[in-house]
């Protein structure tokens, strides 16, 4: 059981898993940032059914929440030009993801009464000026759990990102096994490891996101 | 017509092999429909022992619905596809689908029975109980069926989650409509294009009747029965979220 650890816990192999996480990670944050801007665009627009943009919207919206994320993967990295594959591959999760974000922060706003806007144009604010100081602030304190919850969401989409070669986490933990085979006997041993302690490194950081998220629920006044 | 990436060949080319895209349709409706049920089978009962009082039975609902909303489910598929083998389980790719995404949404669905059996007033089981029922018989006959219409709309929405999720089986040669095109477009003539906006008009068709029917069904319970329902769905919302 010792020389299966030291098979593949040495040096390079952590730097190995170290930079996954990292890139893992990486894509998450910035996935979700530009979701949040382009997703509270969608969602605002959304909101105004009678204007072309806000059909187009809520069109964008539906088709990217009920198509699978793999799909628009494949679409991005083999069929568009220009740009890393990791650079494709994350624009795919990301249009995917703003759409999901779209609909959390169309609740948010939805939860607002509508006397805020109301007021706010009645004291001579302009609709941007309004969004800006008096409807956002108030929508993003109400979503921040459940944006929180998408990056949990989101760090385990990336994983998809590995069947495309992009080398995260889940991709590193594949090739990790295989180079492993050239140097030794791979046992049953070996792989067990391998795939729990990947799933460990996962579980670590969305376990202690997610405990976050719930200690925020609690403490919300209600 | 030239070469292009929606060449008028390659659209026939895919008309022609239909059958790939048919199969592969039939193997991503069939995993679902046993996934979700065994998705429902596993979330009613960890839904039960979460709300059963019983601290070690809660336990062993929490630490299930912990590990496996916070490891990705592509994870999982592989770990059942390559590691289980060497300890001689050996499954075949359909079988893999079928339980390892019944097992990661039957995580999500305990969530939504727990949230559910949350929202109803706690005098319920109470009364139920006096009467002589037993915990079973109280969930089975008295709270549970008040659930049904309050959590609907969260579960509609995991089914179209669980129907996009089949896709983590094309990870592992799965033989499902996302797997079928993309093994058809990088094998025939690199027909990408129709391969993939076929694919995604399938899985739209599939998806988008549940999710408007999710929507429109929440709205009707909000307007029927504004007080009481909006605070069950509030309570219900707040934990489903994935």
């Amino acid at each position: 059981m010792l020389s299966v650890f030291s098979d593949i816990f040495t040096g390079p192999n952590i730097r190995y898993f170290l930079f996954g996480i990292l890139t893992t990670l990486e894509i998450a944050v910035a996935v979700v940032g530009i979701s949040v801007i382009f997703g509270s665009v969608l969602a605002i627009l959304r909101n105004y059914e009678k204007l072309v943009l806000g059909k187009l919207a809520g069109i964008y919206i539906e088709i990217f929440r009920n198509t699978p994320l793999l799909l628009w993967i494949l679409v991005c990295v083999f069929t568009l030009r220009g740009g890393t594959p990791l650079l494709r591959g994350s624009l795919a999760l990301t249009l995917y993801t703003s759409s999901v974000i779209a609909e959390i922060v169309r609740g948010g706003l939805n939860a607002i009464p509508k006397g805020q806007f109301e007021a706010g144009y009645s004291q001579g604010f302009t609709f941007v000026g309004m969004l800006r100081y008096i409807i956002l602030p108030q929508c993003f304190q109400k979503i921040v759990p459940s944006l929180m919850s998408q990056i949990v969401t989101t760090i385990k989409d990336t994983s998809f990102l590995g069947q495309v070669a992009i080398t995260e986490l889940f991709y590193r933990s594949k090739i990790a096994l295989s180079s492993l085979s050239q140097s030794v006997t791979v046992s049953s041993a070996h792989v067990f490891t391998v795939f729990l302690f990947v799933a460990l490194i996962y579980f670590v950081i969305n376990f202690t996101l997610s405990c976050i998220v719930r200690a925020m629920q609690k403490n919300a006044p209600a | 017509m030239g070469s292009g990436p929606f060449a008028l060949f390659r659209w026939q080319k895919l008309f022609s092999d239909y059958r790939v895209f048919a199969e592969g349709l039939g193997v991503t409706l069939v995993v679902a429909v046993l996934a979700l049920l065994l998705a429902l089978l596993i979330g009613v009962a960890l839904g039960m022992l979460s709300s059963s009082g019983v601290k070690p039975l809660q336990a062993i609902a929490r630490v299930y619905v912990e590990f496996f909303q916070n490891t990705p489910l592509v994870i999982q598929v592989f770990f059942v596809y390559n590691a289980l083998p060497t300890v001689g389980i050996m499954l075949d790719v359909f079988s893999i689908g079928v339980l390892v995404i019944g097992l990661y949404h039957g995580a999500y669905v305990a969530e939504v029975v727990r949230a559910g059996i949350q929202s109803i007033p706690k005098g319920q089981t109470e009364a139920s109980r006096s009467q002589g029922f037993t915990y079973i018989q109280t969930m089975r006959y008295v709270i549970l069926p008040q659930t049904i219409q309050i959590i609907l709309p969260p579960l509609t929405n995991q089914a179209v989650n669980l129907i996009k999720n089949t896709s983590a089986m094309a990870v592992v040669a799965g033989g499902d409509l996302m797997y079928r095109a993309d093994s058809w477009a990088s094998n025939g003539f690199l027909s990408y294009g129709p391969a993939y906006i076929v694919t995604g008009v399938l899985y739209f068709l599939l998806c988008f009747p549940l999710a408007s029917f999710a929507r429109k069904y929440e709205e009707k319970l909000k307007s029927r029965d504004l007080v009481q329902t909006t605070a069950e769905l509030a309570v219900v919302e707040e934990v489903v979220e994935c």
